[in-house]
């Protein structure tokens, strides 16, 4: 019986895998998005679930996370807790402008068959956990192994916060995977506008890039009230934001450009968080 | 020559003696725990432009940590449209909040003539937060408006 427990949860964990990839949601949710005076602190809940934004399922793991201070030099994480469902930390806005927090991860996932077994590359990050094996890299794959499917993920997840006047500084991109170039100011939607954002994948801008906007609170409605957004030729979104509140939005691009050994395709990701005002 | 001898005329039209004056009315609120809201009034250009701030009544004897200058963002209007920009306290502008009842702000008279929006957003602490815009013409202007639950009656006089 209890053989049979740990072979249906190992196999529940196998099947997790990809659906946690495809449906759990990773959020960041700020206290505030718009701060005055000189003491201004935002504390950040995050964590990952399904719907938004009720921490349900896990935390976001905070190894990750890094603070951008406006003039874009590194600043401090404050008072971080994980907890089952969900993860909290504070920033202290102790200079005005615009801030940026968020993580930014690349991995590298797949699988191959050797000897008839199918074997993953990979692991779900995070700390090495006792008593599982440690994941399998590229290097691991041996010559005579078959089916071998690599793919690249990178995936970003930030939120800005702005204390006075909004600065663009912490907006400065990289040039490398899918970045977020906002055109109107994250921190300055109003209910009833369009806002304008640009998205780049190594600093060209990203065409025809699928976005999907989804309003917070969802467990006080029925229908989830997601929108499926395109970029257009410039790389540009444009938003109309029906009403106030906290969205959570999320574009995707697959393609073929990899830079890892044996890797064929190349899957991106970008989070964040914004929040809407009444006029 | 003659262009210029126009704008001379305007410029003298321009200036008379007192611009205007906004009167604004900040009701009572039949509540259990009441504090007296953050106010601002400022005008905007009616075709885009900075906005001015008139006045800004807020709690500005609190300094520190929780000081009055926190919940400046409440005024969400105002501060987006350029409360954010200023440093408080602002001479002849910002003051204390003021309890129920009606008050006469003056117009500054160096007002250019145009078409302007008028706005007075409140904010109160436990309560609602509400936004009056009225047009306005300058010189002689004249507008009158109301709130539903944070503000009373809004009027501009050319007097």
């Amino acid at each position: 019986m209890k053989r049979i427990t740990a072979r249906l949860l190992a196999a529940a964990a196998l099947v997790s895998v990809p659906a946690m990839l495809s449906a759990h949601r990773m959020w960041m949710l700020p206290s505030g998005t718009v701060f005055s005076g000189p003491d201004a602190w935002v504390t950040i809940d995050a964590a990952v679930s399904n719907d938004l934004f009720f921490a349900d399922h896990q935390p976001m793991r905070l190894d990750g996370v890094k603070v951008w201070q406006p003039d874009g030099s590194e600043g401090k994480l404050q008072n971080p807790s994980t907890g089952r469902y969900r993860s909290v930390f504070d920033i202290e806005l102790d200079k005005p402008g615009t801030w940026k927090v968020g993580t930014a991860m690349s991995n590298v996932m797949g699988s191959f068959t050797v000897d008839g077994v199918e074997k993953r590359v990979g692991g779900r990050g995070g700390p090495p956990r006792p008593g599982m094996p440690a994941p399998l890299s590229v290097a691991d794959i041996p010559a005579n192994a078959t089916n071998v499917k690599i793919t690249e993920v990178s995936n970003r997840n930030e939120v800005f916060l702005t204390s006075g006047a909004p600065t663009t500084t912490v907006f400065a991109t990289t040039g490398k995977g899918l970045e977020f170039a906002p055109v109107t100011h994250p921190d300055e939607l109003v209910a009833g506008e369009t806002a304008k954002f640009k998205f780049l994948i190594d600093g060209k801008p990203a065409a025809g890039l699928k976005v999907t906007v989804i309003p917070g609170g969802k467990r006080y409605r029925n229908a989830e009230g997601a929108v499926e957004l395109t970029t257009g030729v410039d790389g540009v979104l444009s938003v109309k934001w029906p009403t106030a509140g906290m969205y959570w939005l999320n574009a995707t691009a697959t393609d073929a450009k990899t830079t890892t050994p044996r890797a064929t395709e190349r899957r991106m990701s970008y989070v964040t968080t914004l929040e809407v005002l009444t006029p | 020559m003659r262009a210029s001898n126009l704008v001379l005329i305007g410029g003298a039209l321009a200036s008379p003696a007192m611009a205007g004056t906004i009167t604004v009315t900040i009701p009572a609120q039949k509540v259990a725990e009441y504090h007296r809201p953050y106010v601002a009034i400022w005008l905007e250009p009616a075709g885009g432009g900075a906005a001015r701030t008139i006045a800004l009544w807020y709690e500005n004897k609190k300094t520190g940590k929780d000081a009055g200058t926190k919940y400046l963002a409440d005024l969400r209007a105002w501060w987006r449209k350029g409360g954010r920009s200023m440093t408080v306290p602002v001479d002849g502008v910002s003051g204390a909040t003021r309890a129920p009842g009606q008050y006469t702000i003056k117009l500054p008279d160096n007002i250019k003539p145009g078409q302007y929006v008028l706005n007075v957003e409140a904010a109160r602490e436990t309560g609602g937060r509400e936004l009056i815009t009225l047009p306005l013409t300058v010189p002689n202007p004249a507008a009158r408006g109301s709130g539903k639950a944070e503000l009373g009656a809004v009027t501009v006089s050319a007097r």
